[in-house]
């Protein structure tokens, strides 16, 4: 099984990219973890450009989904919402919608950020998003606070209730999962 | 004097839906109208012999037929049908009642791999032969769900607040029948 990693945040030192590096290491042994790093490269949406082939970030965003089994989104929030260049990176895999590589796939949202809520708004849009392109959103979330103070040196989250429910939110995601690899094998 | 028959029960034998004539289709409130859409093909059998009847039947959710085929793929998706999991909806009789044309039945439907009880109203013809060859009468029947209850639950609030698509589904079957 191979799980995707996608922070919604840029930045090289995100909070969120953490959180993902975190979550890969709570992952089952047996299952491949990759953060992808292609978001920034993603052009803005335009249906013009929308043709085959597609402009090659484009691609590459939509072959990384296509290849994953699941994709774990971490996002922060902006301005209560998702951030643009994030949600962008969607419409392009959203499409075409009837048959996009985000259909029936398997895909759990966590946030985190450094004041107190931890991106709760954002993840609930990002949800809707997800849902809305058919994706399966797993029922399973984490709002991380404070996240400025929250990583050992190691990159783990330091407080072992946060850890655990980290742990839970992968773990229902890759439970989510086994059945489409079983259907499919 | 005359006395007037009315009939109590079906005709006898295995009878086969026609698949090209039948439909199942539903019809939801949606903001300020009525949506409708079907799914096809119908497949569905109706045996009745000596020792009781029974109605059963299932149509792909794959062959929901709306009029946008993004539309239809969100149907599929997971927020409502879930295609992937839940390939079929379907129907199976308990008890078939009929009283002249009229006729009701209650089974068991599945939706998204809920099974509720669900009784359905409607009318039967008299059997006819057909130009084929065949003999074939019809079965129209209704019911009307909470669809809420079977998973599908979906909404998009209006700028008032309120939902855009009504819980209640109303589920009708135009059954055209053949004889075996």
């Amino acid at each position: 099984m191979k799980v995707l990693g996608i922070a919604g945040s840029l930045r090289s030192d995100s909070h969120n990219r953490k959180l993902l590096l975190a979550a890969g290491a709570l992952l089952p042994d047996d299952v491949e973890f990759e953060v992808w790093d292609g978001l920034k490269a993603v052009p803005p949406y335009d249906e013009d450009d929308d043709v085959e082939p597609a402009p090659a970030a484009v691609a590459r965003l939509r072959a990384a989904i296509a290849d994953a089994d699941a994709i774990l989104f971490a996002t922060p929030e902006y301005n209560s919402s998702i951030p643009g260049q994030l949600k962008n990176a969607l419409d392009w895999a959203s499409r075409p919608l009837a048959t996009s590589v985000l259909r029936n796939k398997p895909v759990a949202v966590v946030g985190a950020s450094a004041g107190a809520f931890g991106a709760v708004w954002a993840q609930g849009e990002l949800r809707k998003v997800l849902s809305a392109t058919g994706a399966r959103v797993v029922d399973a979330e984490l709002a991380l606070g404070h996240a400025d103070q929250r990583f050992d040196e190691r990159g783990a989250l330091a407080d072992e209730n946060l850890r655990d429910e980290l742990r839970e939110v992968v773990w229902t995601l890759v439970d989510e999962t086994v059945p489409r690899l079983a259907a499919a094998a | 004097m005359s006395t007037t028959e009315t009939r109590q029960s079906l005709p006898v034998g295995t009878w086969n839906v026609d698949p090209v004539h039948s439909t199942v289709g539903f019809a939801v409130n949606y903001i300020v109208g009525t949506f409708n859409g079907s799914f096809s093909p119908v497949d569905a059998k109706l045996e009745v012999g000596e020792d009781g009847e029974s109605l059963t039947g299932s149509a792909p959710v794959a062959g929901v037929k709306v009029q946008d085929e993004n539309l239809s793929a969100h149907l599929q998706s997971p927020e409502f049908f879930d295609a992937e999991r839940a390939p079929e909806i379907k129907f199976a009789s308990t008890d078939i009642r009929r009283s002249g044309d009229e006729i009701a039945i209650d089974g068991n439907l599945t939706i998204k791999g809920i099974t509720l009880p669900v009784e359905l109203q409607g009318t039967v013809t008299e059997p006819a032969d057909d130009p084929f060859g065949g003999v074939r009468f019809a079965l129209k029947l209704e019911t009307a769900i909470d669809r809420t209850s079977f998973g599908l639950k979906w909404n998009n609030p209006l700028p008032n607040g309120k939902p855009s698509l009504a819980n209640e589904v109303k589920l009708s079957a135009d059954l055209y029948l053949v004889k075996a």
